[in-house]
């Protein structure tokens, strides 16, 4: 059988303190908050209405009597949220070192920006005659974002990162079965991102393997290995999972070229070279782009993103509807394949229901816009020197799996430094809670055991750099001195001790119920 | 730079602790014939008030919805949103955190996901919902390649009464995976016979009801019929406000029901973000795409939330997963939930009488017209006229007018060249007295 | 007692008759951690030795595991869907995933008895 859940304990081990319990179970600002269900009733609202219009109904005989939905006052739902609100970690309350996540600064003036009523009150199917600010809007990012990457073409519409990846390798499918050259393999190294190969697989492709060199990159000869007639294309991440930059990149890319293949790219990473370096000088045909990650519109909990993909001059022609262009001074949607066609273009067709994630638009060309062609550099030079900072800082107590080299936005380290002391780097990651710090990512990529991928981004001081520093040394000589008890029931400060997910996943309760018990007892 | 911290006499200082000379050295594993030594072709930086004017601009050159009589549906609503619910997703903790990984740290955003999935499989009369997915579209999409998996059948059928870009989505997905589609003809008469086309190789039946032209359809008939033939049905809602005063697709035999529920917190955004509300069967939950959050207990015995089921999903299962998908539309999830929180089952009932109020009321204002027909006798906000010539036409020269009056049916599906004269109009609470008179006034002279 | 065969994949299969019964080795189940959920293969499906037969999930990771000789599946181990944490309480004994009729019996001789696969695992280790 496979394995590949890389050391990673499942179970909930260890206990948090209870060594003053309160009458309530609250502690001062952290408040048990039950359930909505358990607090509101169905005829409880908390909006006022006016009195419906007096009119014969004209519902058919599909009149529903009831839903079972609790309500809730306004004041009630205020605290509901509120509390809600003070269990969650934040950027905005301290480092959230994610690696390939990019927990960056998100800058109010975007969300006040995104709010304006030209932007966030105005309706997809409006007549265009009303809405040209907001196509030019989208216009100017596609100029912005084809400046960034010297690429050829671009769709905004994509929803997220993996929905701009399928953008993507649709895109080259619909170019090679143009060509009438059907192929039926994608190239994906190890470490990519799940998406990867799971987005080659939704496009009836198989996945092949890259294996990566002892320095954690790929190698042209790597490459050329599995190169093939049938190989539609390959998926490489740069900077890579790694955190370091494919040096090899444009060599690979010829390659690549040569076998009739394109060269994809997942620009999970960009943030680390927006100013220092084109995909389009480096032979990539295409490239999503998460303006969740690189240009810091917020994450908002897991969502909403957003995915938008440059293409080369070979794949702009097949990019999905709709795209705006403009004429003379008039913007317009091309909204249809058959507009397309007739546009003298061949779209693979359409992606999702009206024209992407205007919000996230505006956003990012706000954040683009505030920094600047010097600000965008300068960000993803700082991003790199933090991360470097960060290195330098922990490389003679934590082990890095491909040697000391210089990275690029992010570091990652292995489980090896915590070898024989009964930490696992999931404890590990869990006694930084209690430091006040989110843990890095870990476990990804897979190739590495014990992961943990640490990337600060560029909104962090040297000051905040430090404590980050100063923090991991002290864990890392607790682990070293058998200070076991620190981390294996580790978090004791957070508002929860460790979850049990065996319990969850064996009986998954997936909502509430009338007859669940207010609070599950083990 | 005002996002940036660093000083450069901290930037000296690191350098020299990372042991290079200058920043260039961290660079150099891009070729050097690559590398940008000059500025990209773009503004230099700017300051707050710089970026709101020329923002501002392009704001100022857009009608927003509120400004005018507005009446344009179609898969997005012109709704009321609390003040509350835009304070409350503006928070911090909510706005600036990331998928829940570490539940210890994310209880917030972890509790609302449960809550949220609650409330969408008792507003859909499901069994169980997901934690969101991108919007109404794509989450048609992945309940197509869903009943895929489960029936082990490729052929989708969908009904003429889905939203035609729902329908591309769709039919753009299956052609890339070389799976069969029989999409019917655009239904705007409401007498496509859609179990007629059921048959042994449907994987599943596409229907939307309330469907685009507005007309309210009975699932059940069409459930049973795809049962017998081992098909699934997926229901398809784009106003989820309906659901406040039509029988749910879950009493109607629905297996997946799919809706975009923009209609409660989200708002108009010129089309996104928006949130896809995804609700099912508990048998078919291994089966689902997004994420789920369900309850567990901590290390204390105390209750609390977990992202599960993650087997799933790409991070683990890479090209077995069920789907590609990563992030789902969190923040939007939470103005839903909030939302209706806020308007519970008394506040949404009354919401949804009264669009249905307004609808009837300029159904009858505009029908009054002499050559203006309805052709949805049933609906619930939104219904389909003819019009004497062109919709489009009509459509722009209300425009002129200042009314926003709906969307030539024609936009959706440009090759269906017999659409070319309905208009699909859609009213709701906001909509007032005068609003309709003043629309009912524009229609009469457009058409004079 | 039954004979134990194991693949270097970590299954184990012993003979009843002309039937093998399959599941996954102790070693294999501690590796793994809880297991939450088993999916398994629907009877009368045939298998060379080495496709992918069932797949075993604990939280974090879903492992494949593989048909350790060639055949026709007789019977599927269906209390392993409601009550998957028996592969970590009893793996080779109660916890069998699948029986399948043997089409060559000669494959056996490509597998390790127990002592060898102790050993096997323990160089791995």
């Amino acid at each position: 059988m496979s394995m590949n859940r890389g050391g990673r304990p499942t179970s909930a081990q260890g206990g948090g303190t209870t060594d003053h319990p309160t009458f309530t179970g609250n502690k001062a600002l952290q408040i048990e908050e039950p359930l909505l269900f358990e607090v509101g009733n169905t005829t409880k609202t908390g909006v006022d209405l006016p009195e419906p219009g007096n009119v014969e109904n004209r519902l058919g005989d599909l009149e529903r009597q009831s839903i079972g939905l609790p309500g809730l006052s306004e004041p009630e739902v205020m605290r509901h949220y509120v509390r809600l609100s003070q269990k969650n970690y934040a950027i905005d309350a301290g480092i959230y070192p994610l690696g390939s996540c990019t927990m960056k600064h998100n800058a109010r003036l975007n969300e006040k920006m995104a709010r304006l009523p030209g932007f966030g009150d105005v309706h997809p199917l409006q007549p265009q005659s009303t809405v040209q600010g907001a196509l030019e809007l989208m216009h100017t990012l596609a100029a912005w974002l084809l400046e960034m990457t010297g690429m050829a073409g671009v769709a905004l519409s994509p929803k997220a990162g993996a929905h701009g990846e399928f953008c993507g390798m649709a895109a080259i499918k619909a170019a090679q079965l143009a060509k009438g050259d059907a192929r039926s393999v994608v190239l994906v190294p190890e470490s990519a991102h799940g998406t990867n190969p799971a987005t080659a697989a939704s496009l009836g492709y198989s996945v092949r393997d890259i294996p990566a060199r002892d320095d954690g990159t790929v190698s042209p000869e790597a490459v050329r290995e599995v190169l093939g007639p049938d190989v539609a294309g390959i998926m490489l991440t740069n900077p890579n999972t790694c955190g370091l930059f494919e040096r090899d990149i444009v060599e690979i890319a010829d390659a690549v070229h040569e076998a009739g293949a394109y060269f994809y790219c997942d620009g999970a990473n960009f943030n680390a070279i927006v100013g220092k370096a084109r995909p389009g000088d480096l032979g990539v045909d295409c490239m999503h782009i998460n303006l969740h990650k690189t240009f810091s519109t917020p994450h908002g909990g897991g969502g909403p993103g957003s995915g938008p993909v440059v293409f080369s001059e070979a794949l702009a022609t097949h990019a999905p509807v709709p795209y705006v262009i403009q004429t003379g001074e008039t913007y317009s949607l091309v909204e249809s394949v058959e507009a397309a066609l007739e546009d003298g273009e061949h779209p693979f067709g359409r992606q999702t229901a009206f024209h992407g994630q205007m919000g996230m638009f505006v956003r990012a060309l706000s954040y683009m816009m505030s920094h600047g062609s010097d600000g965008m550099r300068q960000a993803s030079e700082d991003a790199v020197l933090n991360a470097n900072y960060i290195r330098a800082g922990l490389r003679d107590v934590m082990t890095q799996p491909f040697g000391d080299q210089v990275c690029m936005h992010e570091v990652l380290f292995d489980d090896t430094f915590l070898k024989d002391s009964g930490v696992t780097t999931l404890d590990f990651a869990k006694a930084m809670i209690d430091e006040g710090f989110h843990p890095m990512t870990m476990y990804f990529p897979l190739v590495v055991h014990g992961a943990m991928l640490i990337e600060p981004t560029e909104s962090e001081s040297k000051a905040s750099l430090d404590q980050f520093i100063a923090t991991l040394r002290d864990l890392t000589r607790a682990a070293g001195e058998g200070d076991t008890e620190r981390f294996t029931g580790a978090p004791y400060h957070a508002p929860m001790a460790r979850l049990d997910e065996t319990r969850a996943a064996r009986q998954p309760i997936l909502r509430w119920t009338p007859d669940m018990p207010a609070e599950a007892a083990e | 730079m005002r996002y940036l911290p660093h000083t450069d006499a901290d930037r000296k200082a690191m350098l020299s602790s990372i042991g290079v000379n200058s920043i260039d050295d961290l660079f150099a594993d891009i070729p050097a014939d690559v590398r940008l030594d000059a500025p990209l072709d773009l503004p230099p930086n700017a300051g707050e008030m710089e970026v709101e004017r020329q923002l501002g601009a392009m704001a100022a050159r857009n009608t927003p919805a509120s400004s005018v009589p507005f009446f344009v549906g179609c898969g997005a609503y012109k709704h009321h949103v609390p003040a509350t619910v835009d304070h409350l997703i503006q928070r911090s903790e909510f706005l600036t955190s990331y998928t829940p990984y570490q539940p210890e740290i994310s209880q917030g955003t972890l509790q609302y996901l449960f809550e949220f999935q609650t409330q969408v499989a008792l507003l859909t009369g499901m069994e169980v919902a997901n934690a969101s997915m991108y919007d109404g579209s794509t989450g048609c999409g992945e309940a197509v390649l869903m009943a895929h998996r489960l029936t082990r059948r490729s052929k989708a059928v969908l009904s003429g009464g889905l939203h035609p870009q729902y329908r591309d989505v769709v039919q753009t997905l299956c052609n890339l995976s070389e799976e069969p589609v029989e999409a019917l003809a655009a239904d705007p008469d409401g007498t496509e016979d859609i179990i007629a086309a059921i048959d042994e190789e449907t994987a599943c039946v596409v229907v939307q009801s309330p469907d685009v032209y507005g007309r309210i359809h009975d699932l059940t008939p069409i459930a049973a019929a795809a049962h017998e033939k081992g098909a699934l049905l997926i229901a398809v809602v784009t106003e989820i406000v309906s659901l406040g005063a039509l029988k749910p697709p879950g009493e109607m035999g629905a297996d997946i029901v799919v809706a975009e529920g923009q209609s409660i917190g989200v708002g108009l955004n010129f089309g996104g973000p928006y949130v896809g509300l995804f609700a099912t069967r508990q048998k078919y939950i291994r089966q689902m795409p997004g994420r789920v959050c369900g309850e567990t207990v901590d290390a204390n015995g105390k209750r609390g939330f977990v992202l599960t089921l993650s087997t799933r999903e790409q991070h683990i299962r890479r090209e077995k997963a069920t789907s590609n998908i990563c992030t789902n539309s969190g923040l939007c999830a939470l103005a839903f939930t909030i939302h209706l929180s806020l308007l519970g089952e008394a506040g949404l009932m009354r919401l949804a009488r009264i669009n249905h109020a307004n609808a009837v009321a300029l159904a009858d204002a505009l029908t009054a017209i002499e050559g203006v027909d309805l052709l949805t006798p049933s609906f619930f906000n939104e219904f389909t006229i003819r019009v004497p010539g062109k919709g489009a036409d009509v459509i722009e020269a209300l425009a002129q007018k200042g009314i926003l009056g709906g969307v030539c049916a024609s936009r959706l599906s440009p090759d269906e060249k017999a659409l070319d004269d309905l208009i699909i109009v859609a009213a709701t609470e906001v909509n007032t007295d005068e609003d309709r008179a003043a629309y009912a006034a524009a229609l009469k002279e457009v058409l004079s | 007692m039954a004979e134990y065969k194991y693949a270097e994949s970590h299954e184990y299969i012993r003979l009843e008759g002309d039937v093998g019964v399959v599941g996954i080795s102790k070693y294999a189940q501690e590796q793994l951690g809880d297991v939450v959920f088993v999916e398994l293969p629907e009877t009368g499906k045939v298998f060379s030795k080495g496709d992918e037969a069932a797949v075993v999930e604990s939280v974090k990771a879903a492992s494949e595991v593989y048909a350790p000789v060639s055949g026709e599946i007789v019977e599927a181990n269906g209390e392993l869907e409601s009550n998957p944490g028996l592969v970590n309480e009893d793996p080779e004994a109660k916890a069998w995933f699948f029986k399948i009729k043997l089409s060559d019996k000669g494959e056996l001789d490509g597998l390790m008895d127990a002592d060898a696969y102790d050993k096997f695992v323990e160089e791995q280790g």
